[in-house]
């Protein structure tokens, strides 16, 4: 298993369908062999960031690259984009709005459960432009 | 525990997963924040919560949770049900509130994964 390349279009406002490229992930690396606790720290980054896609940015773009060594996980999108990344970082720090905390997100806790779970993670956020997060998972 | 004897404890209805009844279950948590499982819970197959939305099951699956007990009544939706028959979560329900079902569980022997942060 070497260089596989996934792409992903994240529906924007779609809350039915927010995860299902995580999903898709989470099957192509079990099917892969990969260590489970590898694949569930992929599957809860991915997922996370991928909630966020749909509740802060109108959806956006996933591709994943899965090697032998590790899997990177870039998220794409253009969205609002985020002002101050060190407090967005913070633990229970969000601007999700309540219908969303209704939802059971928006505690500010995705961004934080991201880097918990990743080996590398990088926000890179222009305000008006958009938000691309890379984060890397290393497989040993 | 299987998940008959949670079904029998909690007196809830299965509205998914009558053929995984005789799965084991070793622990246990509780949250209505999806967030909140994502990111304390560890080696976990039971999840009870209150909140009825697709993304429960979506959580639940990542974490390779085996079965969702919605608690105060709550009905899954068509949305919740299509995706825990794909993965193969069983889905019941109970009229007991969280804190009722939670005692009800643990005094039946049923351990929480991490009892702290």
């Amino acid at each position: 298993m070497s260089g596989l390349h996934l792409e992903f279009d994240v529906a924007g406002n779609n809350f039915v369908s927010a995860g299902s490229a995580s999903d898709e992930v989470k099957k192509t690396l079990k099917m892969l062999g990969v260590d489970p606790v590898a694949v569930r720290k992929v599957a809860i980054a991915m997922y996370e960031g991928e909630i966020n896609m749909v509740i802060h940015a109108g959806g956006g773009k996933a591709s994943v690259d899965i090697d032998t060594d590790k899997v990177k996980i870039v998220l794409a999108d253009e969205g609002p984009g985020i002002p101050d990344i060190a407090l967005a970082m913070k633990d229970g720090y969000s601007t999700a709005p309540d219908a969303i905390r209704d939802l059971g997100f928006g505690a500010g806790m995705g961004l934080p459960n991201m880097k918990k779970y990743t080996d590398e993670m990088k926000i890179d956020s222009t305000v008006g432009v958009g938000t691309t997060v890379t984060m890397v998972v290393n497989l040993r | 525990m299987k998940i008959k004897e949670i079904v029998d404890t909690l007196e809830a209805t299965v509205y998914y997963g009558e053929e995984l009844m005789d799965v084991d279950i070793h622990s246990a948590c509780a949250s209505d924040m999806m967030s909140d499982v994502l990111a304390f819970v560890k080696d976990q197959a039971l999840l009870i919560s209150g909140l009825c939305n697709p993304q429960v099951v979506r959580t639940a699956d990542m974490m390779d949770i085996r079965c969702i007990a919605l608690v105060r009544g709550k009905q899954p939706t068509d949305d919740m049900l299509a995706i825990a028959r794909q993965k193969e979560i069983a889905i019941i329900s109970s009229d007991y509130r969280m804190y009722t079902a939670c005692g009800l569980l643990y005094a039946r022997g049923l351990q929480p994964g991490d009892s702290k942060v």
